[in-house]
Order: structure tokens, then sequence, then C-alpha cells
């Protein structure tokens, strides 16, 4: 009878579960990030003086926006996080552990079936691993913090069934795109998404990640997939313990199912000034660029940067391109230490840095100033969300291709 | 602090366009323009609120506490500005009642105690400014009680209700035991 966020819920709430009831639900996991984090402190310590946070063991800081603080204000809302986290005895990942949402997964925090809160907008990317995250502002969270629930109301469930196969350098990303191009802002909007279909099979757990992760995008609740092996398996491998997926009833009701046809998938674009304005790469091919980003919790796994060093092979980019290569987590910038990943792209003229957000929120690195044309692998290109220039959104196949050329490039060209 | 009632009553703001049908898609910024965002004593809010909606920009001037707004489909989409129900509540108005609110508009509302209720049949009730309108948050009843006429809504769940009889969210989170 129940499609997968309504058995999440359930299993987290003892109010009637139905589209559109208001519950009240626990939650496994409570978070916040610098961003966001300074104001949830100040709002516990205003409203519950003296007072603990509800379990110290489910509450977390997860540092990842300005990382390190380059800017005072930062760097006081991050010691004033820390202080407070030593006076609740809650663990913080600092600045050098990554985006909050990834590294939650990697230590087996956030695990398929669970539910999640953090003051990121794109928390509901652990719909990759069939779990429940959502975002939350810093009153929301305080109170998390301090009850251990939220109160959510249950969102409809569709059904998305992606038919076909698409084929490198066709990727994930412009799978992701690809769904933003079909159903716009709009369509999806508080809607449940669950993908089905051979083509959502198929994905591994990184891939899942970069069509989960813009769920926001699309202004659903969240992108659920229900779990394969590989993703049960390496979420057991990150909680030290099996875990089991959460999977719709097979007569689960969906208040619309829509197919969705990817063979012969062609790299895509999202163009400014938003993220459904979707085109193909060829269409916007030779548009001159002065920067590109590889990251984000979009496309800032090793898998994406081994489909990036596999476009470059060897080339490097165009002179007056600067590249900017931000892997997702620490454990992920460590994989690319060793296998020789960050050497290849430092070669190719990149800037490897250290583990964060990079530039969404105008945050840690790879900001465009005004008139500078950006590819970036992130999310969001809305006017000034990653600086005054203007940002294409692109799989890191297509970027690799644009750095190389100097110019917007559908990476078959260059494959 | 007193129980808070589950039935209000008031004069009515319908917020309406040149025709006299509900504005739709009325945002956050003409409720709550960017350029006060940075006003945080709530009570200072008030003298902003539609102050960047055609012809509603001299609201603040007439509106009276306890009164009530009545408002057309997607009120308050857009950003996540809490300013943009806390500038009502700053009036003294006394809740809202809607077509349908953007979703973190409705959570803000919540979130502050402040009513909104949801009701599709809005337009039925006829109402004209100054009609009294009284809108039950237990029953979901939602009357104009000057021209007789009422239409269901959606009642208050038991969230809202544990969140509206505390003062708010965070209030509620100071009654938990510890």
């Amino acid at each position: 009878m129940a499609t997968i966020v309504e058995k999440i819920i359930a299993a987290h709430s003892a109010d009637d579960v139905y589209a559109g009831a208001t519950v009240w639900l626990e939650l496994d996991v409570r978070a916040a990030r610098d961003f966001g984090g300074a104001s949830v402190v100040k709002n516990f310590e205003k409203h519950y003086p003296g007072q603990k946070v509800a379990e110290a063991g489910k509450t977390f800081f997860t540092f990842d926006c300005v990382v390190p603080a380059n800017n005072i204000p930062y760097a006081n809302n991050q010691q004033l996080c820390r202080e407070f986290a030593a006076r609740q005895g809650v663990k913080v990942f600092d600045v050098d552990a990554g985006i909050g949402s990834h590294v939650l997964m990697e230590e087996g925090l956030a695990r398929p079936g669970q539910t999640v809160v953090n003051t990121d907008s794109h928390m509901n990317v652990v719909g990759a691993i069939g779990c429940l995250g959502q975002g939350m502002g810093d009153a929301d969270v305080a109170f998390a913090f301090r009850a251990g629930w939220t109160w959510l109301e249950v969102p409809p469930s569709v059904k998305v069934v992606l038919n076909g196969k698409f084929k490198w350098p066709t990727t994930a990303k412009d799978l992701a795109l690809a769904l933003l191009r079909e159903f716009g802002s709009s369509r999806l909007l508080g809607k449940a998404v669950e993908l089905y279909g051979p083509a959502a099979e198929r994905l591994s757990l990184e891939e899942r990640i970069t069509v989960a992760s813009m769920a926001t995008e699309m202004g659903a609740v969240g992108i659920f997939m229900p779990p394969s092996d590989e993703v049960l398996e390496w979420c057991g491998g990150a909680a030290g313990a099996e875990v089991e997926g959460v999977y719709a009833d097979e007569d689960a009701s969906y208040e619309a199912t829509y197919e969705l046809d990817v063979d012969g998938l062609e790299p895509l674009v999202a163009c400014p000034p938003s993220p459904a304005n979707v085109k193909s790469a060829s269409d916007v091919a030779g548009r001159e660029i002065g920067s590109a980003f590889f990251g984000s919790c979009t496309n800032g796994r090793l898998e994406d940067f081994r489909a990036t060093a596999r476009v470059m092979s060897g080339r490097p980019a165009a002179d007056g391109v600067v590249a900017y290569a931000v892997p997702a987590t620490r454990r992920v910038y460590g994989a690319m230490l060793a296998e020789g990943l960050a050497a290849e792209l430092f070669s190719a003229g990149f800037v490897v840095s250290n583990a964060g957000c990079g530039g969404c929120a105008q945050g840690q690195i790879g900001m465009t100033g005004k008139g500078e044309v950006q590819v970036s692998t992130s999310n969001r290109n809305f006017p000034g969300k990653q600086g005054a220039g203007e940002t294409y959104l692109c799989s890191p196949a297509t970027a690799a291709a644009s750095a190389i050329m100097g110019r917007i490039t559908d990476p078959r060209e260059v494959a | 602090m007193a129980a808070r009632p589950f039935v209000l009553e008031g004069p009515v703001w319908p917020i309406v366009g040149a025709l006299g049908t509900f504005l739709n898609d009325v945002d956050t910024d003409q409720i709550y323009h960017n350029a006060h965002l940075a006003v945080t004593d709530v009570d200072e809010m008030g003298q902003y609120a539609f102050g960047n909606l055609a012809g509603w920009e001299d609201f603040p001037k007439k509106a009276k506490p306890g009164d009530i707004l009545a408002v057309g489909a997607n009120f308050g989409a857009g950003s996540s500005r809490q300013h943009a129900v806390d500038c009502f509540r700053a009036l003294g108005v006394a809740g809202v009642v809607g077509l349908s609110f953007g979703a973190i508009y409705k959570r803000n509302a919540t979130n502050a105690g402040w009513p909104l209720m949801e009701c599709p049949r809005l337009a039925e009730l006829e109402l004209a400014p100054g009609d009294v309108l009284r809108m039950n948050l237990e029953t979901g009843k939602v009357a104009n009680v000057t021209k007789g006429k009422a239409v269901p809504a959606r009642p208050f769940s038991r969230v809202q209700k544990d969140i509206y009889s505390a003062g708010g969210l965070l209030a509620y989170g100071a009654k938990l035991a510890s």
C-alpha cells in the first residue's frame, strides 16, 4: 500500500501517514552546517538555556560551506558551533571533512530508511541511498536538536520510469538535466519522486548521488531510488553493520506515473539563469569560458574525477581557463591522491583543493567575477549563486571537454 | 500563557487586484521586500508589509489588530524569509485564510504559531473588505459571518495544534521534558 517515503515516515511517526498528513517525525540524524549553524546555536541557547540536545550521539555539525574559513565572520560562526558542540558532547565534522550530506553517508550515519535534517537545501541527496533527508531553516534545526524530531507534511509520491540506456560520454548528470528539461522546476513541486526502470536500476552509487542531488532544483521533496545490492553493500560497509533497504509495496499508489526514454540521450547543459533552462551541449557549443568547476554535492565523487581525467587524457586546460577540482569529501580527496588523480589533474593545470562545497552559496572556492563564464558540475546557476558571472551546468565530461577547448564543447568531440 | 483560542473572528482583508479577484502567486518579495531583510526586530517589520504589492502599499496604515487576511493561490511563494510572516504578526493580524500557500511560507507560519488555513472554496464566501470572517482551526470551518456563508477547510492537525497552543515551534520545544 505504501510508497518509499510513506514507509520511511511511518517507521518514524506515531501519526497516521498518508499524502497530505502533517506528522511528527523522529529523526535519526540532526545536523547543522557552518552555513546556518551559528543561528541554530543562538536559537537553541535563547530558547533552551542550560538545556541539552535530545541525543548528542545523533546530533552533528558538518562544516562544508566556507572551509577552511577565509573570513572572520565565518571563522567566528564555526568557533561558536565548536564551543557549543564541546559543551553538549556533540561531534563536529570540521573544515577538513567535506560536504556534510556526503560525510553522513560515508560515516554510515545516514542509512537507507532513515531520517535526517541539516541546514542544507540539498540534504535530500541521501535519497540516492533510499534515505529521507530534508534541508531546514535554523529555527527548525534548533528545535530538532532539542526534541530529536521535527514535523513534516507527507508528500504525494510520483513514479518516474526510465527506459533505455545512455552511452558515454553522456552521464548521470545529463540524466539529471534531462529530468529538469522534462519536468522543469514546478511539475514535481512538493513531490516525493521514485525512480524505476532499467536506466535507473543500473545506476551506480555515485550516479544515484548525482541524480538525487538535483531533486531540489526540480522542486521535489526528494528523488528516492530503491537501494541496489551495490548501495546496500556500500552502506553496510560504512555503517559496520548490515543495512536493509526500504522498498515500496507492490500496490503502492502514486499520484502520477511518467516514463522517460534515455536512449540516445545527448550531453546537456543548463544555461543561465536557471537549472531548468536546459539545452543540448552541441547547441550551446562555442561559448568561450574563463573557468571550469568540478565538484559539489552533485559531481564531487571519485567516479566524477575519473571521468574528468578520462576526458582530459593528458591534455591541459586551455590557456585562459582556470580549472578547479574540489572533492566532495576528505575520503574522496584521499582516494584521488592515492590513485594519482590529483597529480594528473594538477598536471593538467587544475587548482586541486581540499574537500568542501566549492563555489555554491559563494563559499569555499570557484566564485565567478562579473563577465566571467564558467562551466560547472554543480547544481545551481541562479544569478549570484556562485558569484557575479554566468554559470553553465554540465557533466564532468562536458566540463572537461570545455576546459580543454576553452569554450563550451560537446564531449563527443574530444572524448 | 493563557490558552490560545481555536476560533478566531475579525474583519477581513481580501487581498484582491483591480478586478476584485484574489491575487495569485503573491511572492515573499511582494509581501516583504528584500530591501528590509536586515531588520531583525519583529515589531519593526509591520511597516513594510505588502510594501511591494501594487495597490496594497498602504496596508500597514489600514490594518488593525485582530484583522484577518484572505488570500489567493500560492501565497508566499519564493524565498524562505520569516519576515513575510512576522510582518503581519507585528501588525496584530490574527491569521490568514487562503486558496493555497507556498510550502516554506506555510512552514514558517506554522512554526511561528500564526494561524494559517488552506481553504480551496474561499471564493464562495464572497468576502468584501470589513466583512467579519470566522476561522475555526479545530473544525476547519471558515465563515463569512456578515453574509451568513460558510465553507469547509482543512482543520489543524495534531502537529499544528501542538505548535499553535505552545505559541510557536521553539516555544513548544521549551515545554518538552529534559
